[in-house]
């Protein structure tokens, strides 16, 4: 099956044709803003990492080389401020390894001036969405298409209807030989032995309770006294086990073998689903996933979150009647059909399916019309980060 | 006679999700890939809770995603309520 996409010198394919500024620290944020505000078509991706300690500055610096070599990405100014752990140079080394052709330049604040920087580095980006807007779209192979799944706002009807059908959707994908990414690891605490079943390998298996169990161990000491994954509100509403729970989110990944685990934003080896280490809050585990090569997201929702993405699109799916009467104006998918009794799973799932190609294919999502673009870096050490 | 409707999420679960609430006697009404299909329900059963659409042993698996969830900690008649009352977790703390 083909998508009309951009097909990149490095044979990746990009279903959005973005330019970026990348600040390499939180210092850097607001003079981002100002240069990717001036120019139209230009986006800024302000995070509150680049002074972190430990894995977190590695992370930070993976995520920036992730996104600036992204497909969807078409240009890229990577903005440092000057005094800031995060290696503004290293990341747009990495950026121009990967894709050598990709228009990118770089500015350090305290080396050229507030103003210098804001007059250049406007100049830069509009020489950038310039180019970008010649390049056209072609036919190419689904194959190429990974698939970010996500969920936030959950209420009982995530995992009835919106997820169910989701993982209907990417066993599609996966079948016409894509892929797509999981990344709430969180979540899957309580089904690191069902999942472990489903490892293409030995190897995969014990990745993926190693994984579990290590968001496990994290967790565990920041509950309070008594608080437990399952909550007597879960029971009381009807989740019987833990397993159960945590199956309501991790049904939207289908049932193809799980055939690599990797580190936040770390680009995959494999094909077909891989599991990203990743958080329980969307908007983070989105960028570890897209900085890991996902070019789409499909994020579900109860309650209705409006969301989206500065780089990929996000097709919201809500299986709520009451959520898609109020908010269908951020509603992509409408799966309370099944809710309401009037379609099944694998009919919506199909649905889905055809509105993410749609999508691929330059459709703008509901969360792109309004231009969000939420964006935030998972840190480890949270609010403990800044040294 | 009243119907309620209920969720069957894959075709090989042994339960169902009420997407209403249901009282003994009311019947659940679910779309399977061959239909709707209907069943009386032997307890009075809240919203979001789940009912056995099948006979299942003490000891057998309770599939719902196409997963075990838990396994019946005694045998449960179709149309049965299941929850931590007769499903005991394979999770450790995982409740019951």
């Amino acid at each position: 099956m083909k998508v009309n996409a951009y097909l990149r010198p490095d044979g990746r394919i990009g279903v959005r044709n973005h330019v970026v500024v990348l600040p390499a620290v939180l210092c850097a944020n607001e003079i981002a803003r100002r240069i990717a505000d001036a120019v139209e078509g230009a986006v800024a991706l302000p995070h509150a990492g680049g002074c972190t300690c430990g894995e977190d500055v590695a992370r930070t610096e993976r995520v920036m080389a992730g996104l600036g070599s992204h497909p969807n990405v078409a240009g890229a100014l990577v903005l440092g401020l000057g005094c800031e752990n995060c290696d503004s140079e290293k990341v747009a080394r990495e950026i121009a390894e990967r894709c050598p052709s990709k228009p990118l330049e770089r500015l350090v604040i305290q080396e050229v001036g507030v103003s210098r920087a804001i007059r250049e580095g406007t100049a830069i980006l509009e020489k950038m969405v310039r180019k970008a807007s010649g390049e056209k779209r072609a036919e190419v192979d689904l194959a190429g298409l990974t698939l970010a799944l996500e969920c936030g706002g959950s209420d009982a009807t995530s995992g009835l209807a919106a997820n169910p059908a989701l993982g209907v959707a990417v066993d599609r994908l996966i079948a016409e030989g894509g892929s797509a990414m999981f990344s709430e690891t969180t979540e899957a605490i309580g089904t690191a032995h069902l999942l472990a079943r489903r490892a293409a390998s030995g190897q995969v298996a014990e990745r993926i309770v190693q994984t579990i169990d290590r968001a496990e161990g994290r967790m565990v000491p920041l509950l309070a006294p008594g608080e437990h994954f399952l909550t007597s509100g879960n029971v009381a509403g009807g989740l019987t086990t833990l397993e159960e729970k945590s199956l309501g989110c991790i049904c939207k990944t289908g049932s193809a073998p799980i055939t690599e685990v990797v580190e936040y934003g770390v680009r995959p080896r494999a094909k077909g689903l891989v599991l990203v280490d990743g958080t329980g809050f969307d908007v983070p585990s989105m960028t570890g996933m897209v900085a890991a090569g996902a070019q789409v997201v499909a994020f579900t929702t109860g309650k209705g979150s409006p969301v989206g993405y500065p780089i990929a699109p996000v097709v919201k799916i809500t299986g709520n009647p009451g959520t898609y009467e109020r908010l269908e104006e951020i509603i992509d998918v409408n799966a309370a059909t099944i809710t309401r009794g009037e379609k099944d799973v694998r009919e919506v799932g199909e649905e889905i399916f055809r509105e993410v190609v749609a999508v691929c294919g330059g459709k703008p999502t509901r969360s792109e019309t309004f231009g969000f673009h939420d964006f935030s870096i998972a840190t480890l050490a949270g609010a403990y980060a800044g040294v | 006679m009243t119907n309620r409707l209920a969720i069957q999420i894959n075709a090989s679960d042994n339960v169902v999700t009420l997407v209403d609430e249901a009282q003994a006697g009311d019947h659940v009404r679910f779309i399977t890939s061959d239909g709707p299909q209907e069943l009386p329900v032997l307890d009075d059963v809240p919203f979001g809770h789940k009912v056995a659409v099948r006979e299942i042993a003490a000891g057998e698996r309770i599939v719902k995603y196409h997963e075990a969830i838990g396994r019946a900690s005694r045998a449960i008649r179709p149309g049965e309520h299941v929850h931590v009352h007769n499903v005991e977790s394979a999770v450790q703390g995982g409740a019951k």
